[in-house]
């Protein structure tokens, strides 16, 4: 209806054109210069100048850990990633962790995110979605419910609560910091854990904190997007996590020595 | 292949003369390559081309987008009230624009792609007319997509209808800009992944332990405490910095040289014009005082200074008269230091300037936090008091806008600070200009009380790199701020971040409250400082769309900007809106802020 009327205004007032005044028109805020050109270029132009302005979409690919991880255990392949696609109001969030076992050739642990992420405070993120784990088998699927930030002094923080289709419950908690030496070199201490509502003995898994994980990556920023490093990670089962392990006769901890790069774009 | 010597000789045969690679326009040319000042030009029809070109910056070749081939475009210069033509033929395979940048110009001219007009479509040509009452110096610049970061900007002169009242014996251009061999889409989605990116001063252990040192222990704890407990960072003070920019001077790097030549005892007027997109710059010129004479291209009455800030956007003209024959640095830093450019001011072409020492960057206090709590005198509320200058006391937050996931802070304690020269430069040992020193040279034309106020914050997010007015981005605004044809406004800008913006009003010169004076200075542009309260008065004379905006190009992408709308009078239904008889307000404030009544 709008556009129509104002198509009329425009044939009618087109000899005017020229004209400073359009007395008879109640003027439109922000299309007072409609009249001028033709309406619909004018109307995609407005819809890409507010677009262009604060509603663009960025996608962004972080590989966190990248790493050759030995020691204690067979040494393995570590990949920790994480990227998004979308505007400040609204994110498609993908989250992927993959744990290669170089000995024994298979995968320890491969495990993919897919949320939806939104801003709900100045720092903070909630984030809902699927979380599908290939390995270790028997393979499940997860509903996610978690939150991602910064919280105050810097320590970025993650924790979500996962709800198995088997309706088994479980959470993760996440921290990290950057401590910066030089404007290049920095320290990025780094902790994981995980916990568990009930036993699941599928996946061999107890009730009650599970794993954790303890890391300290010294990495150098040869470019912002890339940067090699060193560090230590420590992981741990415990509790009844721990006796299906021992069970297993498998380590109930591991210290390795990490050599790996940080990239994103 | 062309020698140097040949290619000068060349040059100077066909009039024609090369720098940096690239032919560029006389106006931007070095005194090596036979520039001796710029010289007045009649003419009122212009053709200008966009395009691509490949140049040469800093002795590396880089693509442009520019305006007839060269980076800085051409300069325009035409007379004061004559009709101009500006016919620009579009090359590009995606849409461009000229923005004529404090030209007040009929709304459908003044460049603006969604607001004054569709955009000039790729192959095309689009014909701007108009005819100005104003003379001075400006700045024209694309206001499509990224394109102005690329190179599509250049000088504009207007020569004064009557006799000029600064006199001087030659005059240069001097186009200050920062150039990025990293394309600015990526530029802008790396600040979106990482908003300190760019940022090489961060403060380490190493910092740490300095400030241990000189300050003591618990101290530093306690003010790195506190800066940490907020998530801000006091080395925030560029968001691009010459970790990835070239800053150039006329198109050319420090290692051009690019030289203006005088004779001892010359009046030079220098015309500045910062056409950066992200890049706040000092200048100075070391061992030489400037008598500055016009400010965003209205003269002003002459003050001497030795080194200003000038916003992006922002121009400055002054008159330096070097007392004696040897080299002089003209020097443009960046404000965070990171990075400067060296051009020379010298009796004969071939001599350098002594490069003066980058000098430590600034560090950003709880000054510019806005959280100063012992600068507030309690008895006090002058600076919302409508009669009152600026010149006022600290005054505590108390305005109601959106405070959304895009607002990172407010000032609780906003502070007057246009008695202030600009960050890094409070403590510089020699005078710095402050906006309070800026006098109108002729009274200003609209003398009446403002029937009306505004206030509008400067609001954003540094750790999702969100920029807005009000909380609101333009993507996310529904209406325009209205003004009302022939009313008389105050705006005051209140900026709630931590950084310097200069803010740009398309359409209308604003008169900086500065003092009870009816000399106040006129401009287009101004830099609102950290924790700042700052007020302009408004004459809305012309009718139209205009752009309102942070001219630090990637805030804007980001979505600081806004739409002013001047409404035609004849048209309005209703009296036009006073303090008594208020308009109903436009922006509607939104949620509250966690931390603040």
């Amino acid at each position: 209806m709008k556009s129509a009327r104002f198509f009329a205004v425009s044939l009618v007032l087109a000899p005017l054109a020229q004209a400073p005044a359009f007395a008879q028109v109640a003027p439109v805020p922000g299309s007072q210069a409609e009249v001028y050109w033709d309406e619909d270029d004018f109307k995609a132009s407005q819809d890409a100048l507010k677009k262009a302005h604060g509603g663009a979409a960025t996608l962004f690919v972080l590989a966190d850990r990248f790493e050759y991880q030995s020691g204690d255990g067979s040494p393995a392949l570590l990949l920790e990633g994480q990227g998004w696609w979308g505007t400040d109001e609204s994110r498609l969030w993908i989250k992927s962790m993959i744990d290669y076992d170089l000995d024994a050739g298979t995968f320890e642990e491969a495990e993919v995110q897919a949320l939806w992420s939104r801003p709900v405070t100045r720092y903070f993120d909630v984030q809902a979605g699927l979380r599908h784990d290939f390995e270790p088998g028997p393979s499940r699927t997860y509903a996610v419910l978690g939150v991602q930030g910064l919280a105050p002094y810097w320590f970025e923080v993650g924790g979500a609560v996962f709800l198995s289709e088997e309706g088994d419950l479980s959470a993760r908690v996440e921290a990290q910091y950057e401590f910066r030496f030089t404007q290049r070199l920095i320290l990025q201490p780094r902790t994981e854990l995980n916990f568990a509502a009930e036993d699941v003995p599928e996946l061999e898994t107890g009730a009650g904190l599970s794993t954790a994980e303890v890391g300290l990556r010294l990495r150098y920023e040869a470019d912002r997007q890339f940067a090699p490093y060193i560090g230590v990670n420590w992981k741990a089962s415990t509790g009844d996590t721990a006796d299906y392990a021992r069970a297993r006769s498998e380590d109930t901890e591991t210290l390795s020595f990490v050599t790996g790069i940080r990239l994103w774009f | 292949m062309l020698t140097r010597r040949n290619l000068l000789r060349t040059a100077a045969a066909g009039g024609l003369v090369a720098a940096s690679g690239a032919l560029l326009p006389a106006w931007a040319r070095s005194a090596s390559a036979g520039n001796k000042g710029i010289f007045e030009v009649s003419g009122n029809a212009f053709d200008l081309t966009i395009g691509h070109s490949a140049v040469e910056i800093g002795g590396r070749s880089g693509h442009a987008i520019t305006v007839n081939g060269t980076l800085p475009g051409p300069l325009i210069r035409f007379r004061e009230g004559e009709t101009v033509t500006l016919k620009v033929n579009n090359t590009l395979d995606e849409d461009t624009s000229i923005h004529w940048h404090g030209l007040l110009v009929p709304y459908h001219m003044d460049g603006v792609p969604g607001l004054s007009f569709p955009g000039i479509k790729p192959k095309s040509s689009f014909t701007y007319e108009f005819a100005v009452p104003q003379s001075g110096t400006y700045w024209y610049h694309s206001h499509s997509g990224l394109q102005e970061q690329l190179g599509h900007y250049g000088p504009l002169i207007i020569d004064p209808a009557g006799t000029d009242p600064v006199l001087a014996d030659r005059e240069y251009v001097l186009v200050l800009s920062d150039w990025s061999f990293e394309h600015p889409h990526t530029v802008f989605a790396r600040l979106k992944k990482d908003s300190a990116v760019y940022n090489f001063q961060q403060r380490t252990a190493g910092d740490f332990l300095k400030d241990a040192r000189e300050n003591g222990l618990e101290a530093t704890l306690a003010d790195r405490a506190s800066w940490g407990a907020m998530r801000m960072s006091p080395t925030d003070i560029s968001d691009v910095t010459a970790s990835v920019y070239t800053y150039l001077i006329n198109g050319h790097a420090t290692e051009d040289n690019w030289t203006a030549l005088f004779n001892s005892g010359e009046r030079i007027r220098l015309r500045i014009i910062n056409a950066s997109a992200m890049t706040i710059f000092n200048f100075r010129i070391p061992g030489l005082p400037m008598t500055v004479v016009a400010a965003d291209g209205l003269h002003v009455q002459p003050v001497e200074t030795d080194e200003f800030q000038i916003g992006v956007a922002e121009t400055y003209d002054v008159v330096v008269t070097p007392p004696r024959a040897r080299a002089f640095a003209l020097v443009a830093e960046s404000i965070d230091r990171s990075g400067q450019v060296i051009a020379t001011l010298a009796p004969e072409a071939g001599l350098v300037a002594t490069a003066p020492l980058l000098r430590e960057p600034p560090v950003l206090t709880h000054r510019d936090m806005g959280m100063d709590m012992s600068s507030i005198d309690h008895g006090s509320m002058a600076g919302m008091d409508h009669g009152a200058t600026t010149m006022s006391d600290p005054v505590p937050q108390t305005h109601d806008h959106r405070m959304g996931v895009g607002v990172d802070n407010v000032s609780m304690v906003q502070l007057s600070r246009i008695d202030e020269p600009g960050l890094g430069l409070e403590s510089v040992p020699h005078r710095a200009l402050r906006y309070s020193q800026l006098r109108s040279l002729t009274p200003n034309p609209d003398t009446r009380a403002p029937g009306r106020e505004m206030e509008i914050h400067l609001t954003g997010n540094m750790e999702r790199y969100m920029w807005s007015f009000d909380g609101m981005k333009l993507s996310e605004v529904k209406e325009p701020i209205i003004f009302h044809e022939g009313e008389r406004l105050r705006v005051t800008l209140v900026n709630d971040t931590m950084m310097s913006h200069p803010i740009h009003l398309h359409g209308m010169f604003f008169d900086l409250v500065v003092g009870d004076t009816d000399h106040k200075p006129r401009k287009h542009t101004v830099i609102v400082k950290p924790a700042e309260r700052l007020s302009f008065d408004v004459t809305a004379d012309h009718v139209g769309d205009w752009a309102f905006h942070c001219h630090l190009f990637f805030h804007m992408h980001a979505g600081m900007m806004q739409v002013v709308s001047v409404l035609p009078l004849s048209a309005a239904s209703v009296a036009p809106p006073s303090d008594e008889n208020p308009q109903p307000e436009v922006r509607m404030p939104d949620m509250q802020h966690e931390g603040h009544r």
